[in-house]
């Protein structure tokens, strides 16, 4: 079937299996490996992306359902070189070890912030409860996001 | 991890989604938010050989004040149950219990009629209804009819709709103040419930229903019962696990889990009475 999703402003057709996964479809047919898969049943987040403006985890999405949506990644974020303020947080409290739960951190955090602007570091740890980091550095990941929100 | 192949069609009206449902017989299924569903597909647990997705039927997204219950529409998504200034005032326990569902990103797209139609009993949302009376409105291919909650659920994952039936309206009576409580005894935050309560007290009334204690969600009537005929909180919260039949499982051995119903009943009752 075809499906057409606009990805980080871009507007992509593509011809997919009605099984084909959104992550997948980011990855293989749109061939931005920024968002990654880490345990592939819903639980990690490091597939998050924003799908509409949520933050939703794309490994547990049809490509299908996205059809006619807006999905940005993490590759979306850099507007003219410039990083985005939570990834400049996260670079400048040390948000991150290993790396790899990162892009899927960083759009979770930023939906977070979007629906509460100045969350306290409860709602912070509440709000990222559905990305793991298996590093288990979440006192800078959470440092980063406040940091973030009071920029 | 990639579901089998299946034919996928898109629907665009309730009525549309029932048609094909029934074109397409047994082998269909309908997908909503996809949160359920597709997770038991990825594992290969359910194979189904069509999906019909409803999740842009938008008429079936709302939370309206309807006199004396709330009306919900099946497609609401949990984070919107959860927002809901309609339920924050009439039925704060169902919100409440929303907000504990999965994570956020779980929330942007699992609804709430996905939650109850998949009847899983580790669910939160088929108990919390259950404990606060509600009726499900489904509709078929003859019309609409009314399930009451307690009729609902049948077995593991099996309910009381009929295959060519879709869940389209949760009716959840208004609180009318009634003190109230969720527990939720997990080890992760984003978990399942090992055991879970919800639990409202008025007056002479209350509802206690229990998540993860058997093979369906459970009404803990004994605990009401107990309640209604003057029994203190510790005495009715004893007779927690009266009506479930628990499974032993990884988390928790049946001894486990019937303690906790216990403990965790006792707690929502002391909470619903303040």
């Amino acid at each position: 079937m075809k499906v057409s999703i606009t990805i980080n402003g871009t507007t992509q057709s593509h011809d997919v299996e009605p099984r084909t996964l959104l992550v997948h479809y980011i990855r293989e047919h749109a061939h931005l490996t920024g968002t990654n898969i880490g345990c592939d049943t819903s639980s990690c987040g490091a597939c998050t992306v924003h799908l509409d403006g949520e933050a939703v985890k794309s490994c547990t999405i049809l490509a299908a359902q996205a059809d006619g949506g807006t999905v940005t990644t993490i590759e979306g974020l850099t507007k003219n070189g410039e990083m985005h303020p939570m990834q400049k947080a996260f670079m400048e409290n040390h948000g991150l070890q290993c790396g790899y739960c990162t892009p899927g951190m960083v759009m979770a955090a930023i939906g977070l912030l979007n629906e509460n602007p100045k969350p306290s570091e409860e709602e912070v740890r509440l709000g990222l409860e559905g990305n793991l980091c298996r590093c288990t550095g979440y006192h800078n990941i959470v440092k980063s996001v406040l940091a973030a929100a009071n920029k | 991890m990639i579901p089998a192949a299946f034919d996928y069609k898109r629907a665009g009206s309730a009525e549309e989604a029932i048609s094909l449902i029934g074109q397409y017989g047994d082998e269909a299924k309908f997908l909503a938010g996809g949160h359920s569903l597709i997770p038991l597909m990825k594992l290969r647990l359910a194979q189904p050989t069509v999906l019909v997705d409803i999740g842009r039927v938008k008429d079936l997204s709302y939370v309206r004040d309807a006199g004396d219950h709330v009306a919900i529409g099946a497609l609401t998504r949990h984070m919107d149950v959860e927002k809901s200034p309609v339920l924050a005032q009439h039925a704060p326990l169902l919100a409440h219990a929303a907000s504990h569902v999965g994570d956020a990103q779980v929330r942007h797209r699992g609804t709430i009629g996905g939650s109850i139609a998949h009847a899983d009993p580790a669910s939160d949302l088929p108990a919390t209804t259950l404990a606060l009376g509600a009726t499900y409105v489904v509709q078929g291919p003859k019309g609409k009819r009314d399930i009451a909650a307690r009729d609902f659920y049948k077995g593991f994952l099996e309910s009381a709709l009929a295959a060519d039936e879709m869940l389209v309206e949760i009716k959840v009576p208004k609180m009318n103040g009634a003190g109230w409580s969720f527990q939720k005894f997990n080890r992760r935050a984003q978990d399942w419930a090992i055991v879970g309560v919800a639990a409202w007290r008025n007056n002479g009334t209350s509802g206690v229903a229990l998540v993860n204690m058997g093979s369906t969600p459970v009404l803990a009537s004994a605990v009401s019962s107990a309640l209604s005929s003057g029994a203190s909180i510790a005495d009715a919260a004893s007779h927690a696990a009266d009506d479930a039949e628990p499974q032993g499982d990884l988390n928790a051995s049946v001894e486990y889990r019937t303690h906790l119903a216990k403990v965790l009943v006792r707690r929502a009752l002391e909470e619903a009475s303040k």
